[in-house]
């Protein structure tokens, strides 16, 4: 499978491995097994190692959830613990 | 780090670090900045100048300083910035080339960022923090952490990571500058920052009487000393500059030379030499005794010494000033033409008193004067209160003598009694005072010149006669006769009927004098007169005297005939009688 089949690209930002960083993972990587099964990709960018990747996307908050593709670009900041919030958010489910 | 910085940290704490901002006169206020490596909050209402004061400090900072400064801007982009400031001069991009500046842009839009659940602004701390160290920055603005609570819903996570942003601020050892916007009760809209800032400057932007003036105020500043009154600000295209009068130190260089003010008669009257060049006069006096005549005649004579002069002039236009000038034989047209007089000419309220001050500072820095005219100060008055007109006339006297700049201010006195020692609270200030008033008699009104004071000079304690002709300004003796003091036609009635009399006096002299002469010849005549009857008398006397003897002679000549006769010599004696 080629990475440019992927339908979504997930980016999450996080700093370090914090308690909300692994549960925000935890739960995308479930939202997104149940929902976009094999059209997915997500990178984690931590950064504490790539500070100078938060301008780019306008980080602040961390947890943050970008989604790149497909456009247009959203954001959902939080630990992602609300699934309906999510989705809707993603744009995976309409509101 | 720069010099000045190293040796500030290195001192034992005796005093808080402070760093200078670069910001005309708030350095003064705030005794040398401020706190370094401490929050300090700027506060006030939409358009005061917060942005542009922060960007400043970071600007002057790189510049001066050579500390590096990050702005984390929350409203405006990186090129809007760029763009709003390069009016000032600051040029943005050149200094993000030496990396002597970072400018952050965090953007916040609410429709593109869905929440949910837990989360912290660790994400800004990392940029902050990657931005600070990759310049080496020593200066950060946050401008302005309003829109984090516009943008985001959870306020107490946001109430929570704002009081762990400033001690993250601290722990990086920057100084900050945060930028808030006034809430209604209190200083911010969330009540939050003025607490954990250390120094809390206050701007405020104030319309009176439709005119505007900026003020700042230094609410809070933890651990030092620092001025408390509002002080007034500007914006020009030189950035901000407060004015504050009480960092103005009093010690300016004084010079002792001097300069005519155009009329003998008066520099007779200032111990002969005319003012102290750097020195400051006040002309005052009611409508029409002749400031602007005065004021103008000083002009003149600058221009004939060929030093520069420029007059301001706040009630007629410049053409008006040089018709009516002409009329008492001065032409002002012909220094203008030779770029010695320059006018400046606007209404009072034009704009505010600190406008004004601007205006006036940068037309002298333009055209380096000797002499500076204000025609006349007292429409100031309607656009500030007595103690800002004396506020703004005293930093405008304190700058001219910094600069060695005489002035001349004229102002009207309303009521010659009541504002006698008021005019605009200035007369204080001045070196020099000069008034000229009416004196009302006899049915005419005629202007009376007298020195007030002159500081540091002999000056004349007299009321000289001001008289305005064709030819120009002269001040006359005023007449002191019996009845008291008298000026104009009754001065000239009444040395013409001085002159009348002494006329009349030696002719009356001349007359007793001719009189004694012809008594003395009447005189004399008579004792003549008296003489020759004398005289005659005399010889009356003399003649019975004669006769007397005669006839003695005859008697006894006739006697001895009859005894002759009878003795027989009757011939003889016949024949001699007949000889006889």
């Amino acid at each position: 499978m080629k990475e440019a089949d992927k339908k979504w690209e997930l980016r999450l930002y996080v700093a370090g491995k914090t308690s909300k960083s692994v549960t925000a993972f935890s739960n995308l990587k479930k939202y997104c097994e149940e929902h976009l099964q094999g059209q997915y990709r997500i990178e984690v960018v931590d950064l504490l190692e790539q500070p100078q990747l938060a301008e780019g996307d306008q980080i602040f908050a961390i947890p943050t959830l970008v989604r790149k593709v497909p456009e247009p670009i959203r954001k959902i900041i939080g630990d992602l613990s609300n699934e309906e919030k999510v989705l809707v958010g993603l744009n995976i489910r309409p509101a | 780090m720069s010099e000045s910085q190293k040796t500030i940290f290195k001192t034992p704490y005796p005093t808080l670090p402070k760093t200078l901002t670069g910001i005309n006169g708030l350095d003064e206020i705030t005794e040398g900045g401020l706190p370094t490596g401490r929050p300090t909050l700027i506060c006030g209402d939409a358009g005061c100048g917060k942005t542009l004061m922060s960007i400043e400090f970071i600007v002057r900072g790189a510049v001066q300083f050579n500390e590096p400064g990050v702005f984390v801007a929350f409203e405006e982009k990186s090129d809007e910035l760029a763009m709003n400031v390069a009016s000032l001069g600051f040029d943005l991009k050149k200094l993000q080339q030496q990396n002597l500046l970072k400018i952050d842009h965090v953007h916040i839009d609410r429709s593109e960022i869905e929440e949910t659940g837990e989360y912290d602004l660790e994400g800004l701390f990392i940029r902050l923090g990657y931005a600070i160290d990759s310049i080496g920055a020593k200066r950060v603005v946050l401008d302005t952490l309003e829109n984090l609570f516009s943008g985001l819903s959870n306020q107490a996570v946001l109430r929570a990571e704002i009081r762990r942003l400033f001690t993250f601020l601290k722990e990086k050892g920057v100084t900050a500058i945060i930028t808030g916007e006034r809430g209604d009760a209190s200083l911010t809209r969330q009540g939050l920052e003025e607490y954990v800032s250390d120094c809390v400057i206050l701007l405020d932007h104030r319309v009176i009487n439709q005119i505007s003036t900026r003020r700042l105020r230094i609410i809070k500043y933890r651990g030092t000393i620092h001025g408390t009154n509002e002080y007034p600000f500007l914006i020009d295209e030189d950035g901000i500059s407060v004015l504050p009068v009480t960092s103005l130190k009093m010690a300016n260089s004084v010079s002792s030379e001097r300069v005519s003010t155009g009329i003998a008669a008066l520099d007779d009257m200032l111990g002969g030499k005319g003012l102290y060049r750097g020195g400051s006069v006040l002309v005052s006096g009611t409508a029409g005794t002749g400031k602007t005549s005065l004021a103008a005649s000083f002009a003149n004579e600058t221009c004939n010494r060929g030093e520069k002069c420029v007059y301001f002039a706040m009630e007629e236009s410049p053409s008006q000033i040089i018709r009516n000038i002409r009329s008492i034989g001065i032409d002002l047209q012909k220094h203008i033409d030779s770029g010695l007089l320059h006018f400046n000419a606007s209404r009072p309220n034009l704009y505010g008193l600190e406008m004004h001050l601007v205006a006036m500072h940068k037309c002298i820095k333009k055209y380096k004067p000797s002499v500076v005219i204000i025609d006349p100060i007292t429409n100031f008055i309607n656009i500030g209160s007595v103690s800002e007109v004396k506020n703004m006339l005293v930093r405008m006297i304190d700058y001219l003598q910094e600069e060695q700049i005489s002035v001349m201010f004229t102002a009207l006195s309303l009521n010659t009694i009541v504002n006698e020692q008021t005019d605009e609270g200035v007369s204080s200030l001045v070196d020099a005072w000069i008034l000229v008033r009416d004196i009302e008699f006899n049915g005419e009104r005629n202007r009376g010149l007298y020195v007030m004071k002159s500081r540091g000079m002999k000056h004349s304690n007299q009321v000289r006669e001001f008289v305005i002709t064709d030819k120009g300004l002269n001040l006359i003796e005023v007449y002191l006769g019996p009845g008291g003091v008298l000026t104009g036609s009754a001065r000239q009635e009444q040395m013409l009927l001085e002159e009348t009399g002494a006329a009349l006096h030696s002719q009356a002299i001349g007359r007793k004098d001719r009189e004694i002469l012809r008594k003395r010849k009447v005189l004399e005549a008579k004792i003549a007169s008296l003489n020759s009857e004398y005289e005659s008398v005399e010889e009356e006397l003399n003649k019975v005297y004669l006769e007397e003897e005669l006839k003695k002679q005859i008697l006894a000549k006739s006697r001895e005939e009859v005894i002759r006769l009878r003795k027989g010599e009757a011939v003889d004696n016949y024949k001699k009688e007949g000889k006889k």
